[in-house]
């Protein structure tokens, strides 16, 4: 274990480095579009709640590998030239934007109608009431669910190993096969994984028994 | 439009049904394999025995924490070092019901907690044993509580059987590569096929989520 520590520690933390800088890109712009089509669902509009309700129900039920092989094997071919870090995380946002969508509007509809209200007598206008009255609230008790999501995606950022996006666990294969000591290749791997996730997931599980 | 036809003729079609029963049938092993062992976990992580319930809660955790992946590629590649080498299909149900264990015992855990403890001392008062009580009054009222999210778990599990691809597991989306490799005017065909098969039995299983949900609240 030490061997592959000391041996491989460049690639290693190269690989630590893409799944981060991969996981918070995808957290950032999943929770943007995710909050956007959970607002799209609670408006008093059809047309926009069909649209947030379709997006949500697609990218939830199909699987995230397929997603990112889409955008890494399909886009290259009719749209533009993108690396697999790019597909990979492009394909992870959209996955994860339509989780972050579903927290987001049950953080929403948690919060009282009264605040709406109140604020809209004080003459709020219906998007300055949602942007500085309704979604504050909605994000203080989403913010555990949202945590698990941060831990979901640095774990799902591991199919970054399949469209060559260089992260943890595309690094840990190819020192797999070049040390030839899988089992403690994957061993390390799998520690670098729980030194991000063990202590978030402990963090979030104080975080909701103290919100709670 | 004629790449569209072509691709779904008849032969391919039936090759991506037999991926999608693999995928089904990994899925659904796997599911009651965790389901058996999650609860034996879960219960465990419960019942407070002295370093077992504990050295139960850090396994799971860990187990929890780590990427799929990782474990599909450590029960392929990683056991024949250890002196046991198992099958494909093997491998990828093992790896699955490593992980999915692990959730469902925590889903299965905050179930028990959900049940009033009032229905613990009254079996007790009642002349139970502990593990009398625990088995036939707490257990049964967990698992009616715990069964839409184990439903959504599920969902989660057919989606991530496709992560065994890696290890060539003969599922839907390995079918789609196989077709795909020998026309690559398919790809787009095939990845719209297969995103609708996933779909439409994922989302098939949500809404029967959602109804248990309500029947059971």
């Amino acid at each position: 274990m030490l061997y592959i520590l000391t041996h491989y520690w460049s690639e290693l933390i190269q690989g630590l480095g893409y799944t981060l800088l991969s996981s918070i890109i995808a957290l950032i712009f999943s929770t943007i579009i995710g909050t956007m089509f959970a607002i799209f669902e609670v408006l008093p509009n059809r047309a926009m709640q069909i649209i947030g309700r379709v997006y949500i129900e697609i990218f939830r039920n199909i699987p995230l590998l397929v997603i990112a092989m889409f955008f890494y094997v399909i886009i290259p071919m009719y749209v533009a030239k993108i690396d697999g870090f790019t597909a990979g995380t492009i394909g992870l946002t959209i996955y994860t934007s339509s989780f972050i969508a579903e927290t987001v509007r049950a953080g929403i509809l948690a919060v009282d109608d009264g605040q709406m209200e109140g604020a809209r007598a004080n003459g709020m206008s219906y998007w300055q009431a949602m942007r500085f009255i309704v979604l504050p609230q909605a994000f203080k008790i989403v913010i555990p669910p949202l945590g698990n999501q941060f831990i979901n995606l640095v774990k799902n950022s591991s199919v970054l190993a399949f469209v060559a996006g260089f992260d943890l666990m595309y690094q840990g294969n190819s020192i797999a096969s070049l040390s030839l000591d899988t089992i403690n290749s994957y061993v390390v791997v799998g520690l670098f994984y729980l030194v991000i996730t063990l202590p978030l997931s402990y963090y979030m599980r104080h975080l909701e028994k103290r919100l709670a | 439009m004629q790449n569209f036809i072509e691709a779904y003729s008849w032969v391919n079609l039936r090759f991506l049904l037999e991926g999608l029963w693999v995928t089904v049938e990994v899925s659904i092993i796997s599911i009651i394999a965790s389901f058996v062992i999650g609860s034996i976990l879960g219960v465990l992580r419960y019942v407070k025995i002295k370093y077992l319930s504990a050295v139960v809660g850090f396994i799971v955790d860990i187990i929890r924490n780590l990427p799929l992946i990782l474990i599909i590629f450590f029960t392929y590649f990683g056991l024949p070092h250890l002196g046991f080498k198992p099958g494909i299909i093997f491998a990828a149900v093992l790896a699955m019901t490593i992980f999915e264990s692990a959730m469902l015992a925590e889903i299965i855990r905050s179930g028990i907690l959900a049940v009033d403890y009032g229905q613990m001392e009254g079996a007790r008062a009642n002349g139970m044993s502990y593990v009398q009580a625990l088995w036939h009054i707490v257990f049964p009222q967990a698992i009616k509580k715990t069964i839409p999210t184990i439903v959504s778990q599920f969902i989660s599990l057919i989606k991530d059987t496709s992560l065994a691809t890696i290890i060539v597991l003969p599922e839907l989306l390995n079918h789609a590569q196989i077709i795909y490799g020998q026309n690559s005017a398919y790809i787009l065909p095939m990845f719209l096929m297969i995103a609708l098969m996933y779909f439409i039995i994922c989302y098939a299983l949500s809404v029967l989520s959602r109804i248990l949900d309500k029947k059971l609240a």
